[in-house]
């Protein structure tokens, strides 16, 4: 499993692996008119990777300690104009 | 069944609902038990990003050109995996600037420009008034729609009908009045509208509920699920082409697209407003971050089914794809269903218009109207009482003027566009802003110049490339404007600028605007160098996690506190600027008096409250001409000496750890020193201290031998052996004593009875205790004289005595044989009483002067010499005289006699009649 510091790196992990995975050069690997399961290959592929790609970020946001990652103490929520957070690296 | 009345029934009694719900939750916040303080109810307020456009557009958009619908969706959903740093970010720097806009955001980044914030807005309106008319569109339309229920009537062009007949003007008076009624109730410090974003998020739900019903419906009602509709639509033959994408322009298209969504999701007004500007907690953007994606997936699933089957109902084209989600339930006579549609579509594109228009509404109020107002002297603006109901009337008649442009576009040009194409112009508007938000939060060189260039270069490109042409289709430009370019400029084609062919218009304007704007954001920020504030903004804004806090500018302002209270009033309300100088008060445990002096502090604080409701620009014109400060100067030069002045403390307290540090290295050397020497000391004492003891018992035990060996030794002999070892043992005890003696007092463990003491009782009992001496050795004759009157000291006498009669035996032991004299002297002298013992013996050698102060130093060679006593009397002598605050010295010659010398001070009762026992000089 991976350390919790880690959210940071496996969210831009993710951003970038969908990046690739929905753009064309690997897209029009699955651009073809054959059918998965009935569905066209091209849209069962993107619909199958977009859930996926939302469990995964669902996961990495959602583990315990997902936030130790930021260092900056949250926002006191509304009304209050100023932070009084120490340093952080976010 | 579905006559006119009931659906404009069942459509009033909806947005009666909605605004309800926005009432029930302005309600709530204002009781503080915010309805919208979830998560959840935050990613369904996000979710107002899928319009008409998701719930019609997408249809119609797939069923021409296939899965190209998606990347709008698929764009969102790659923002927002990086919204923990991205989105983030921006919502904590526009808290803590309580921005209330992207026109303010982006001009409170560059220095708070109002120029920037103006251009920013225009742009905005302008980019935006096709999407508004998409709307506009599509709720008319399906209205039309149904209205013919149960035939399925496409609605002649509404340019054929008078404009008052038609519905399209109605449904914007509608929508108009309703942003009026949930955005621009009052005027509200932090600019935020809890109620709106409640009834956005139920909207949401709503919008979401209806199409997957149709979805639902269309997929296992009329057909046996997925498969089924797609195995048919394979089966016709010319429908399979949609299963794939296909070519360049597709693909560079595809690409485009996400690239425009990914920007649209933030930067799109009323996206900016309920992500950021509506965003109560950012807390809650963690789980919108896998939420609000998952609501896109959901309401894209059964697109592409719909899509299919409004083709396979509808093969000869007589129908608008972009009406099939009502179309195809109409067909199938489900007149429930077909309601529930449109109200979905209805939910989806009121939602829209709503935040929207109140968006823009803001933007237009705080960043174009306000500060133009407020620089125009003569209307004597800041001298108004009641500027609230100004504020609010500049908003009511924005979003007015705002429905009825996107009207008149709808009704000039959108016509003859598919929805889908007509919101991706505003998407590649809006797209413009992505290069100057991005540039301000991750690159501090950004400058205004160049931010001011990008935008308007961007702007002016998209005009000439998406505007120019859409009115060119509507007939007020010559339509060979765009085929041949103008003049007949073949380079200079809209949708082929410089000869790039091939593309759709969408892709091409992004390629060029895109291409225009970050070069000329990025070159002319590098040949232009930014002024303290835009830097100080720039800094802040890059920063934001790094700062502690909210830089606080010094103010030299001659202000009272009353005079912005008063100004806080004028622009929220009494009932709301005194709470908000009751929240300072509480926060910061203060007072606040009117009259007092407005402090930095409040002043920054006042600030803020007032950029949450005019906007940063403004916010500085007006606060500055409360404080009769040419602001611009004293700001920038104060913010300079802020920084300056927290760079020099941080220095100098640097510096200041360093010299403590050097000293207490300094001091550390020396005491290890100290403690060496001292180590090294007691190792001498010991060896000193086992030599002196055994010289004695070395005599006392030799002759205790002598004297057991030999009993027949002669009685005088023996007489005489005895009497040595006596003295020996004498000697013995008496270095012991003198041991202990030095041993405590260096221990400081030894006690003293210090008392006032007349000196000449001292001397003579010294005198007394020496008698003895002086009556074995004849021969020295002692002279002793003593002042009269002497004051009293302060000292132990016992110790004093001791010290007296030490120098007077050492007096007698090196004295002269012959003629021996001693004088002893006492007097007062400058407040010490100084004794003076002369001799007229061997004398000292100057190298032996200091040294007899010393343990067990005793002049000569000690080796060779026999020892005069134990070699501790003057060091004993010595610590009792500094325990006295006194010191003992020595002025001799060799061979021409001593002078040992002692000064104690006087009593302190003698000096100041006041006896004060403190004063004791510190111990060694």
């Amino acid at each position: 499993m991976l350390r919790p510091s880690r959210t940071r790196e496996l969210l831009i992990a993710l951003f970038v692996l969908g990046a690739l995975v929905f753009a064309p050069p690997l897209l029009l690997i699955f651009n073809k008119a054959t059918r998965f399961f009935g569905i066209p290959a091209l849209y069962f592929y993107l619909f199958a990777v977009w859930a996926a790609l939302i469990a995964l970020v669902a996961v990495a946001v959602e583990r315990p300690h997902a936030d130790d990652d930021e260092s900056d103490p949250q926002m006191p929520g509304r009304e209050h104009g100023q932070v009084t957070g120490g340093p952080t690296d976010a | 069944m579905l006559s006119g009345p009931v659906i404009i029934t069942v459509a009033l009694l909806y947005l009666c609902l909605l605004f309800a719900i926005a009432y029930y939750g302005d309600k709530r916040a204002d009781q503080g038990r915010s309805l919208i303080a979830n998560p959840t109810i935050y990613a369904l307020s996000i979710a107002v990003y899928c319009t008409s456009w998701t719930f019609y557009g997408s249809v119609g958009r797939a069923a021409s050109t296939g899965v190209d619908f998606l990347p709008i969706y698929l764009g969102p959903t790659l923002t927002f995996i990086v919204a923990w740093f991205v989105i983030r970010k921006i919502i904590r720097i526009s808290k803590v600037n309580r921005t209330t806009s992207i026109a303010d955001f982006i001009a409170s980044r560059y220095g708070k420009s109002f120029q920037l914030g103006g251009l920013v807005t225009i742009i905005a309106v302008v980019g935006v008034l096709p999407y508004i008319s998409l709307q506009l569109k599509a709720i008319s339309t399906s209205f039309s729609v149904l209205l013919h229920y149960p035939e399925i009537v496409m609605p002649s062009t509404s340019a054929s009908t008078h404009f008052l007949q038609d519905t399209g003007l109605y449904v914007a008076l509608i929508m108009a009045l309703f942003a009026i009624l949930f955005g621009t109730r009052h005027i509200d410090a932090s600019e935020q509208h809890e109620g709106m974003v409640a009834a956005i998020a139920f909207e949401s739900v709503v919008k979401l509920v209806a199409f997957l019903a149709v979805g639902l419906f269309v997929t296992f009602g009329l057909y046996g699920g997925f498969g089924e509709i797609f195995a048919q639509a394979e089966a016709s033959g010319a429908l399979s082409r949609l299963f794939t994408i296909d070519g360049v322009a597709a693909h560079t298209s595809w690409i485009t697209l996400t690239l425009l969504a990914m920007g649209a999701i933030v930067v799109l007004p009323r996206q900016f407003q309920v992500l950021v500007v509506e965003n109560v907690d950012e807390r809650h953007l963690r789980k919108a971050m896998w939420l609000f994606p998952l609501y896109l997936l959901l309401i894209n699933i059964f697109v592409l089914p719909i899509a299919f089957a409004g083709l396979l109902l509808f093969p000869d084209g007589g129908v608008d794809a972009d009406t099939f989600v009502l179309a195809v339930p109409m067909k199938e006579q489900q007149p429930m269903l077909a309601l529930i549609v449109f109200i979905g579509g209805l939910s989806a594109a009121t939602g829209m218009i709503i935040v929207e228009t109140i968006a823009l509404a803001t933007m237009v109020c705080n960043d174009l109207v306000m500060p133009l107002l407020l620089r125009v002297g003569r209307l004597h603006l800041s001298d108004r009482r009641d500027l609230a109901s100004i504020l609010l009337m500049i908003r009511r008649a924005t979003i007015i003027l705002v429905v009825l442009l996107g009207y008149a576009y709808v009704r000039l040009i959108g016509e003859s566009y598919a929805l889908v194409t007509i919101g991706l112009v505003s998407f590649a508007a809006a797209m413009q802003f992505v290069p100057a938000i991005v540039g301000g939060i991750y690159w501090k060189g950004a400058t205004k110049t160049g931010a001011l260039a990008g935008l308007t270069g961007g702007f002016l490109v998209w005009i000439y490339t998406l505007l120019l042409p859409s009115f060119a289709r509507s007939g007020w430009i010559t339509q060979s404007f765009v085929e041949n370019g103008p003049m007949g400029v073949a380079l200079l084609k809209p949708y082929a600028l410089l000869g790039l062919e091939g593309l759709d218009p969408i892709s091409h304007a992004t390629i060029w605007t895109m291409l225009v704007n970050v070069g000329l954001l990025v070159g002319i920020s590098l040949m232009t160098s930014q002024t303290v504030i835009e830097r100080s903004q720039a800094v802040q804004f890059v920063d934001i996690f790094k700062r502690t806090a909210a830089a606080a500018r010094v103010w030299r302002g001659r202000a009272t506190i009353g005079d912005l209270r008063k100004l806080l009033v004028r622009f929220i309300g009494e009932a709301r600027a005194n709470a908000a100088f009751a929240r300072f008060e509480r926060e910061n445990q203060r007072d606040l008096h009117d009259r007092g002096p407005a402090g930095s502090d409040i002043v920054s604080y006042s600030e803020r409250q007032l950029a949450g409701a005019i906007g940063a620009a403004s916010s500085r014109i007006m606060v500055a001409s409360v404080l009769r400060e040419e602001m611009h100067d004293i700001d920038q030069v104060m913010q300079i000496l802020d920084e300056a002045s927290q760079l020099v403390v941080y220095s100098r307290q640097l510096e200041e750890k360093s010299r403590e540090l050097e000293a207490a290295t300094t001091e550390l050397r020396a005491a290890n020193e100290r403690l060496k020497e001292l180590d090294k000391l007691k190792d001498d004492f010991v060896a000193t201290v086992s030599h002196e003891v055994r010289t004695p018992l070395t005599s006392i035990r030799s002759f205790s031998e002598i004297l057991r060996d030999n009993p027949d030794l002669e009685q005088a002999q023996r007489q005489e052996f005895v009497s040595i070892i006596v003295k020996e043992s004498e000697r013995l005890s008496r270095l012991i004593n003198d041991i202990l003696d030095l041993a405590k007092m260096e221990a400081g463990t030894s006690e003293w009875h210090m008392a006032d003491l007349a000196p000449q009782a001292v001397i003579e009992q010294a005198l007394a205790a020496t008698a003895g001496l002086f009556a074995k050795a004849r021969y020295i004759l002692l002279e002793t004289r003593i002042a009269a009157d002497l004051p009293p000291i302060r000292a132990d006498a016992d110790r004093l005595t001791q010290v007296i009669v030490n120098l007077i035996s050492n007096a007698v032991k090196f004295c002269a044989q012959k003629d021996g004299r001693i004088q002893l002297e006492a007097w007062q002298d400058a407040g010490f009483l100084r004794v003076d013992v002369k001799d007229n013996g061997i004398g000292i050698a100057k190298a032996d002067q200091q040294k007899i102060f010393e343990r067990f130093q005793q002049a000569g060679n000690t080796l060779t010499d026999k020892p005069q006593g134990t070699g501790l009397g003057l060091p004993i002598s010595r610590q009792i005289l500094q325990r006295f605050g006194g010191e003992i010295w020595v002025e001799s010659e060799a061979g021409k006699g001593a002078t040992f010398s002692f000064r104690v001070p006087l009593s302190q009762s003698a000096a100041e009649g006041a006896v004060t026992f403190e004063r004791e000089p510190a111990l060694d």
